[in-house]
């Protein structure tokens, strides 16, 4: 019984780093469709997206995708969410045929996503809003006596709006335990590495003295993310859980990966081809 | 006639609808009101005090509203609007054009209502900067009837409202609810010859007062005052308007940048009508000078003595 339960487990994260590697690759095809996209920060999340999806720790249903089962999912990060695009296609949130002609006239997908797409909640692309929309979000479940969870995605940058703890600090007063924050924790800005402008470490210690129920990741390791997460669904009642996923910004391609200006590099067509055939 | 501070009727009456309305979330930046205590005991699971924290307080307002909340997120108002003004642009203005979403931002303190305070206190931008905001409705009532009135229409419809209060007391203007239509934006209130006030707010209660004066010298001007500044039935303050060869407006706000006066003066234009107008507020200089409000109008020449001294000038070149 336990050797199946195992199998299962190793099925699943064979399964979920599949799909990772099918999103990391689509991703690039986006981008390589429209450069003005972010490719690095979008990398970075690839792993994230993936396990909530395809791992199912979110709940959704594609065919009532305002349903009030489900759970609320809030890209604080906007402008890095273009690997989430082939995840919501995959899963029938909008026709795949989108999936080419993004930033393209008539096509619902731009380079930042806005809840004119099917399975984006919220308006996205200025920095620090998200959380404090998932507290009221979170409020309002809880004032319903509902059970779903807000899951909130932000980057490690906009860690530097001041809104961003304002909503830190609500989210733990108020006890808002159906609240799941996952930091992608790619350590680059737009300008540098964030250790060179306001260095954020110990970012767990940050949150635990706000009294947050802190776990720390390897954010590109399905496993870990998936168990984690699962694992928060289940405890700490009264806590506002945060992950922290250490990531790498532009995972996947090796130049992006020690660049410190990662953020505003796009790459060219032929590059962007070359990684896709490695990953075929 | 009753004195009394629009704040305090306004927050009685939302908690009346409280009463009976379980849909209804009252969230405050850490300011209050007399009135606000017996709100916040009696329904301890729908009242928020988020804190000093304006811009936390119009998102967590907006998650509430996204899941079919009707919301009153209640502080100072050059705070609640200039503070979190990128708050209220993204989470307000922007989703309000997607979905349906009913946040009511009750700002106290409108124009200089916090006389002693200083500039910071002061709010003299609002009208403009929000108007500017698509798909946010700006209220601005020039009597505590109208902003108790207002309470029914901001629960029925669903849409992100500012809602301008003035903090002092001030008089009643009107006595009935037949007095005037919300939807219309604005009210003749006095029905003159020639020339016609246009004003917003507490500068309502000083062209009355003009109006009273002036009639004693036989001189009968008109009064708009207009509280719905954005949607403004325009087309019938136009036709109200026609009847008068010279326009003044009133405002405590900055002129000449799109507050009430760039309204008026458009609409105007519009019509080519080769009218006289006059526009009477601020200039662009903040007001570091301590002393009453009625002390700072004089000394920013929006007492009724420098107003009556315009209108005459108006009158004399008919």
């Amino acid at each position: 019984m336990k050797n199946m339960v195992m199998s299962k487990k190793k099925k699943t994260f064979k399964f979920l780093k599949d799909k990772a590697r099918w999103v990391r690759k689509e991703t690039l095809r986006i981008h390589k469709i429209a450069c003005e996209t972010r490719l690095a920060s979008s990398l970075s999340a690839v792993e994230i997206f993936s396990v909530l999806y395809y791992g199912k720790l979110v709940k959704f249903n594609a065919k009532n995708i305002m349903s009030k089962a489900r759970d609320r999912f809030i890209i604080s990060k906007g402008h890095g969410a273009i690997s989430f695009y082939p995840i919501l296609a995959d899963f029938g949130f909008f026709p795949k045929e989108n999936l080419n002609r993004v930033c393209k006239e008539d096509c619902i997908l731009g380079g930042i996503p806005d809840s004119v797409i099917p399975g984006f909640e919220t308006i996205n692309g200025s920095l620090g809003h998200g959380l404090g929309v998932a507290c009221g979000i979170a409020l309002a479940l809880k004032k319903r006596k509902r059970r779903e969870t807000v899951f909130v995605l932000v980057g490690d940058g906009e860690l530097y709006e001041g809104s961003v703890w304002e909503a830190v600090m609500f989210a733990a007063e108020h006890r808002l335990d159906n609240i799941v924050l996952i930091v992608d924790y790619n350590k680059v800005c737009m300008l540098d590495f964030c250790k060179n402008i306001i260095d954020l470490s110990p970012l767990d210690e940050k949150f635990r003295v706000f009294k947050w129920d802190v776990k720390i990741v390897d954010g590109h390791n399905v496993e870990e993310l998936y168990m984690s997460i699962k694992s928060f669904k289940k405890t700490a009642e009264g806590l506002p859980k945060v992950l922290i996923a250490n990531t790498i910004k532009g995972k996947g391609v090796p130049r992006l990966e020690i660049d410190s200006l990662s953020h505003i590099k796009n790459l060219t067509s032929e590059e962007a081809e070359a990684l896709i055939m490695d990953m075929e | 006639m009753q004195i009394n501070v629009m704040r305090d009727v306004f927050i009685e009456q939302v908690y009346y609808r409280m009463r009976s309305d379980k849909n209804i979330f009252f969230l405050c930046a850490d300011f209050g009101s007399p009135k606000l205590d017996r709100l916040k005991e009696d329904f301890k699971e729908r009242f928020i005090n988020v804190g000093i924290a304006e811009q936390n307080l119009i998102n967590v307002s907006t998650g509430l509203a996204l899941e079919g909340f009707t919301v009153y997120a209640y502080a100072i108002a050059p705070f609640l609007t200039m503070r979190a003004y990128e708050q209220i642009r993204i989470n307000l203005s922007l989703h309000a054009q997607l979905k349906e979403i009913n946040v009511n931002l009750v700002g106290v303190g409108a124009g200089l209502s916090y006389d002693v305070s200083g500039p910071t206190h002061h709010c003299l931008e609002d009208i403009t900067i929000m108007k500017v905001l698509p798909n946010i409705e700006v209220f601005s009532p020039s009597d505590w009837f109208l902003a108790k009135a207002f309470v029914d229409y901001s629960i029925k419809v669903k849409k992100p409202k500012y809602i301008r209060l003035d903090g002092k007391p001030l008089p009643q203007i009107y006595n009935s609810v037949k007095d005037f239509k919300i939807e219309q934006g604005f009210c003749e209130l006095n029905k003159g010859k020639k020339l016609c006030l246009v004003s917003t707010g507490i500068m309502t209660h000083k062209a009355l007062q003009i109006g009273r004066r002036l009639s004693k010298e036989g001189i009968d001007i008109g009064v708009v005052d207009v509280f719905l500044i954005k949607p403004l039935n325009e087309a019938l303050l136009m036709k109200v308007l026609e009847r008068y060869q010279a326009v003044i407006t009133l405002e405590e706000g900055f002129i000449n940048n799109g507050g009430l006066d760039s309204i008026v003066l458009q609409l105007i234009n519009k019509k080519a009508t080769g009218k006289r107008f006059k526009n009477m507020g601020f200039s662009q200089q903040y007001v570091f000078d301590i002393g009453s409000r009625d002390y700072l109008h004089k000394l920013n020449k929006l007492d009724e003595g420098s107003i009556i001294k315009n209108i005459k000038t108006l009158l004399r070149q008919l």
